[in-house]
Formats: structure tokens, C-alpha cells, sequence
């Protein structure tokens, strides 16, 4: 290992992509279905033309802002799992402002971005204080949260804010233009949701390799009482955390209801804030990489639907591909580590 | 007594069976210093599984076993994956969530809304006489009996057998258990699996029992209860499963409730979520400096009592992998 370190980093990486790959094909034989013709199915549903690479950027949007978010608490040590809820929150907020506000684009959007952040930021809040007051681990108190922020989107779909003609599944009523984040010419791009994204991808970046926040957070994360005991602040730094992942994840719920749906919609966060934090995971909990992982992430996620159109395969495949890659690469760095420290 | 009461009574033991499965399989797992956070997913798969088996060959029976054997399986994963990789608990048990419910969605699409067999009723003769309490408790099926016979024998054996005893250790001290001749990481398997297998058998215990037949996410959110359940349990057999069954009593409570006309202008969504509110409030008062500052209301003697009754400690090895030397 010593001798070719290239070659082993380059074994060690495509070792688990590829016994994934291996065990998918399996699954979908088991399933009746053509392995070769399922993978084929989702990159192209992915890659075939730039109207699917601006929805694979589209996608990347709610993941690489949860995934910076995420990194953020993991580096604290802390599983927030509470993600999705914090997204449904930024969604139901930036609604709100949508409903109340009567203003010109530039400032209703900004307003818009605002609330959405405030509304993830709180929920996020919420998850801490159950954490940090109430002894509640932040997986069960996301995971509930998550599931009361899923009732409260639908009550508020199918209550005060149902449509003229009647609630539905699919949403409010269409927000009005002005509201809406432009998109670029006449595709689905919408740069401001990417450049807002690049900034909390760069925000995370700094705050943890660049400042004594960050620092102090690892510390944290390495060992909370040892850290606390060296007089770093935990309780309040651990707040801090959430918020600004919840405030990440809430400006993704935003942008998926004022850049993408324009209307609230019950599924608006679309089990980002789950595939989230596969993404950091897989990311090895670092923001540098969270990007290009997002990236794998999308793709798959636009890419897999057309297993339903064409094959009659369920679209959750895609789901399957993500957990076992992640898994077996998880796998594979725990027996690399393994190997290497044998005598 | 009014039917009505006795069939809720009933229901609610047959409605918080598969919790007990769970929760008391994953006190098992945990006790030997293992967590297996894959429940949520592992019921799901499982329950799919357990449906499809039986309805493609016609035997429950082989689908409460298949269950068992996917359940297991996972587990196995988890365990190897901590005990042989030294990986994160819980980011593993993460992750595995997320694929078997996933793999649930894809592999059950087929038996979406199928009708199929399902475990029939079996009255036990004489106990089912018993005036209320045979037709709330042994008017049942053979899962039912099962999680009742499942709650015995897990507190039997953990605090009454040699090899319960060990397991404890090992979940507590596995150093000084290793120094007594316990093959530490041996027991960690054996409880790992033994746990998966039960997780299994919830699964099946929903699509064959409780909720029966196959939807996409037929039974999400079940396996977070059930795991928080053996939080507010205090890894206690007997603690568990009355948290289990105070939690299927309180969502029978809720369906009266919701069916009531005065309570008929509250959104169902209510209904829906107080689980997982009442999830967090259960926690937050076993885990909380709140119930610390009730408990110093008390003498001391029936301070340490109710502190016993109220709140268990977690092993204290839970999470960590352990190595030689």
C-alpha cells in the first residue's frame, strides 16, 4: 500500500461502487428487470439532454444546501436528522411571505429567502433546545419534529390556504409571478438559487477549517465533555449549529416552493433532507466534498423516474443505488482501516 | 362489560404486538452493547417480505419466518459492520434505513393493495373463558400470544440465567467480561442477530396481522417509536412492553376520540402526529433535569425507588466496539 498509493486510492474507490452496482443488478433480477437496460434508463434520464441537466442542477440545490448544513452539525457530532422538517419549515415560511406581502420582486424575494431561513432556522432551534435542555437525542426529536412539520404542511394546504377549488394533493393555488425566482431565459436553471448555494457550500467550508468556531466545534464533536471542560461554550455552540443548518435547509424549502414548484405543494421537501444526509455521509462529513456527491445524488434522483415510464420499475430503485453505494463504501473504508492497522 | 371496551381492550394488546417485537429485540441488542438503528427500514422490508412470501406460496407461517431470516440478516450487518470495521453504529444503522425502506418500496411494488392471507384467530380454550380477560387477552392469534411470551422470557432470561447475566456484562463492562473468559464480541453477535429476528417478526406481525397486506410505506415511523421506546423503557423487558402497550392505548384513545362528534372540528393531523409529540415529551421527561427536581420532592429511600421505576440507564458500553488489548 505504501509503494502505490495512487492505485490503492483509485482500488479502494471503485471496489464499493462497484459491488453495489453488483448487488442492484442482482436486486433487479430478482425483480425480472434488465440490469443493463434499468442503469442505461437512469443515465439518461439523467444526462440525455440540457433540459435534464438543468433538473439535475435543480436537484442539486436542496442537497448540497443540507449538505453544508450538515456538515456543520455532523462536525459537532450531531445527527440532525431533522433536516426535512427544517425544509418544510423555510417552505411554509416563504409561503407565508408570499400570501402577506404585497411588494415589488426585488425586495419580496429577498423577504422571501429571509423568512424561508428563519423558518428552517427555528424548527432547527427547536431540535437543539430538545437537545441541548431536555436531554432528547436530535434523532428522535427530528424525527419527530419531521413528522409534525409533514402534518402541519398538509393541514395548511387542505385548511386556510386550500385553493378556490377545493384542496388537493397538488398544492396551494400558483404564487403569483412577482414572487417567483427568475429563472435563466427559458430553462429551469435558476441562478440565484446556485449562487446562493456556492455561498452556504463556501460559508461552511470557512466556518470550519478557517475560524475558532469551527475549531471549537470539532472539538465538540470530538468529545463534548473534554471540550466543555476546556471552557468551550457547548450547549451554545451546538445551538448555533442547528441554527445555521436548519437556516440552510429552510433557504432549500424556500427555494423549492418560489424557484421550482411555485406553489406549496404536500411532498415540497421531497425527502431531501434524508437524502441529505446520505450525502454528507458518503461526503465522508466534509464540505469540500459535498458538492460533487450532491451531484451523483441528482443525477440518480432525475434519472430514476424513467424506470417508471419505461421499464414499469418502481422509481425508488434510485433510492436503493444511493443507500448501497453509500453503504458499501461505508464498509469499504472500515475494512481498509482495518487492513492497514493489522501488524 | 360493554363490548365495545372489551374489543378496544383487545385491540390495543393486538395493535402494539409488533412494538413489542421490536422494541424488546432491540433491548436485547442493546443490552449486549449493540445499536441496531436499521428498525424503521428493517420493519418495512420485512413486512413486505413476510406479505409477499405468503402470498406467493400460501404459508403465513413461512412468512413469519423469512421475516425472521431478513431481519436477522441485517442485523448481521450492523453487527459485523461494528464489531469486525469498528464503523459508527449509527451511521450504519442510518443508512440502512434508508435502503430497506427504499428496497421495501421497489421490491413490494407488485403487491401494492393485494388482498392475501394472514394469521386467523386462535382462542386458547379455558384462558379465553376468563371473564374480561380472556377475551381482552387470549382471544387473539398465535403472534399475539408470542409478544406476550416474548416479554417473559427476554426479563427471564436477562435477569434470572447465567448467560443473561453475561450479556448484561458484556453490554456494561465487556473488559471485565472478556477477563472472565465471555467471548465479548460472540455474545454481541448472538444478541445482535437474536434482536434482527425479532425486528423481523414485527414486520411480519404488521402485514400479516395488525395492518395487513402491502402499501409504499406501510408502516414508516413504527420503528422510531419502537425505539424510543426502549429509551423510555430503560432497557427494561417489562418497561418496554408497558411502553408499548401505553403507546397502542393511547392511539386507541385517539381513534375513539377522533370518532367523537365533539371532537370533530379537530384536524385529523392531530391525531396523526400526537405519537410523535407525546414521543418526545415521554423522552424529555425520562431524560430531563424536570424530573430530577420532581424526584428531589422525595426521601431519599423513595427517591432511589422512584428513580428505578421512572428512568433506566443506558448500558454503559452501548455504541462502543470493543477490542482486545
Amino acid at each position: 500500500m505504501k509503494r502505490k498509493p495512487l492505485l490503492s486510492q483509485l482500488f479502494w474507490a471503485v471496489v464499493p461502487v462497484a459491488a453495489a452496482l453488483f448487488f442492484i443488478a442482482l436486486i433487479l433480477l430478482a425483480a425480472g428487470a434488465n440490469p443493463w437496460q434499468a442503469f442505461r434508463e437512469i443515465t439518461l434520464g439523467a444526462l440525455e439532454s440540457p433540459q435534464k441537466w438543468a433538473d439535475v442542477a435543480t436537484a442539486w440545490v436542496p442537497l448540497a444546501l443540507v449538505g453544508a448544513g450538515m456538515s456543520l452539525t455532523f462536525a459537532a457530532g450531531l445527527w440532525n436528522i431533522g433536516a426535512e422538517g427544517q425544509i418544510i419549515l423555510g417552505a411554509i415560511f416563504a409561503t407565508w411571505v408570499v400570501r402577506s406581502v404585497d411588494l415589488p420582486q426585488v425586495p419580496v424575494i429577498a423577504l422571501i429567502i429571509l423568512a424561508g431561513m428563519v423558518g428552517g432556522a427555528l424548527w432547527g432551534l427547536l431540535t437543539g433546545l430538545l437537545r441541548v435542555y431536555a436531554r432528547v437525542h436530535e434523532i428522535f426529536a427530528g424525527l419527530g419534529l419531521n413528522f409534525i412539520a409533514t402534518a402541519l404542511i398538509i393541514w395548511l394546504i387542505f385548511n386556510p390556504w386550500k385553493p378556490a377549488r377545493g384542496a388537493t394533493m397538488s398544492g396551494t393555488e400558483p404564487f403569483p409571478e412577482v414572487t417567483w425566482i427568475p429563472r435563466l431565459g427559458s430553462s429551469r436553471l435558476v441562478p440565484l438559487a446556485m449562487v446562493l448555494t456556492v455561498v452556504a457550500l463556501l460559508v461552511a467550508f470557512f466556518l470550519l477549517r478557517g475560524t475558532r468556531f469551527g475549531l471549537e466545534l470539532r472539538a465538540i464533536g470530538k468529545n463534548a465533555r473534554a471540550a466543555f471542560i476546556q471552557g468551550i461554550p457547548t450547549a451554545r455552540h451546538m445551538l448555533v449549529a442547528f441554527v445555521l443548518c436548519g437556516a440552510m435547509a429552510g433557504l432549500a424549502g424556500a427555494l423549492q416552493a418560489t424557484a421550482v414548484y411555485h406553489r406549496l405543494i404536500p411532498r415540497i421537501s421531497g425527502g431531501y433532507g434524508y437524502a441529505g444526509m446520505l450525502v454528507v455521509i458518503l461526503a465522508a462529513y466534509r464540505p469540500e466534498w459535498v458538492p460533487a456527491v450532491a451531484l451523483f445524488f441528482a443525477a440518480i434522483g432525475v434519472g430514476s423516474p424513467r424506470l417508471e415510464l419505461n421499464l414499469q420499475l418502481d422509481a425508488s430503485l434510485g433510492g436503493v443505488l444511493e443507500g448501497m453505494v453509500v453503504l458499501f463504501v461505508l464498509l469499504a473504508a472500515g475494512l481498509r482501516n482495518r487492513l492497514s492497522h493489522k501488524p | 362489560m360493554d363490548p365495545f371496551i372489551i374489543n378496544t381492550l383487545a385491540s390495543i394488546f393486538a395493535n402494539a404486538a409488533p412494538i413489542v417485537f421490536a422494541s424488546v429485540g432491540e433491548t436485547l441488542t442493546e443490552k449486549s452493547g449493540v445499536v441496531n438503528l436499521s428498525l424503521d427500514g428493517t420493519i418495512l422490508l420485512t413486512a413486505m417480505a413476510a406479505f409477499a412470501f405468503a402470498l406467493n406460496t400460501g404459508s403465513v407461517a413461512g412468512g413469519f419466518l423469512v421475516a425472521a431470516l431478513i431481519g436477522a440478516a441485517i442485523a448481521l450487518i450492523v453487527a459485523v459492520a461494528n464489531i469486525e470495521l469498528g464503523l459508527e453504529q449509527v451511521a450504519v444503522g442510518f443508512v440502512l434505513t434508508m435502503l430497506t425502506a427504499d428496497l421495501s418500496s421497489f421490491l413490494g411494488n407488485p403487491y401494492v393493495n393485494q388482498a392475501g392471507p394472514y394469521l386467523t384467530q386462535q382462542p386458547i380454550p379455558l384462558l379465553s373463558q376468563i371473564p374480561i380477560l380472556g377475551p381482552v387477552l387470549f382471544q387473539q392469534n398465535l403472534a399475539v400470544y408470542a409478544s406476550y411470551v416474548v416479554i417473559v422470557a427476554a426479563w427471564w432470561w436477562m435477569s434470572k440465567t447465567q448467560p443473561g447475566l453475561q450479556m448484561r456484562g458484556v453490554g456494561e463492562r465487556p473488559e471485565a467480561a472478556f477477563a472472565r473468559g465471555v467471548n465479548v464480541n460472540a455474545v454481541r453477535y448472538l444478541y445482535t442477530l437474536l434482536g434482527g429476528a425479532l425486528v423481523g417478526i414485527a414486520g411480519a406481525t404488521y402485514s400479516l396481522v395488525v395492518k395487513l397486506g402491502w402499501s409504499h410505506n406501510h408502516t414508516a415511523g413504527n420503528g422510531w417509536i419502537a425505539l424510543a421506546i426502549v429509551i423510555f423503557g430503560g432497557w427494561d423487558p417489562w418497561k418496554v412492553a408497558s411502553g408499548a402497550y401505553l403507546f397502542g392505548l393511547l392511539k386507541a384513545l385517539g381513534s375513539v376520540l377522533q370518532r367523537n362528534p365533539a371532537f370533530v372540528n379537530v384536524p385529523t393531523q392531530i391525531f396523526s402526529t400526537a405519537p410523535f409529540a407525546l414521543m418526545i415529551l415521554f423522552l424529555a421527561l425520562t431524560s430531563s433535569g424536570v424530573t430530577d427536581r420532581f424526584l428531589d420532592l422525595f426521601q431519599p429511600a423513595t427517591r432511589r425507588r422512584l428513580e428505578r421505576l421512572l428512568r433506566g440507564r443506558a448500558p454503559a458500553a452501548l455504541g462502543r466496539p470493543f477490542r482486545r488489548g
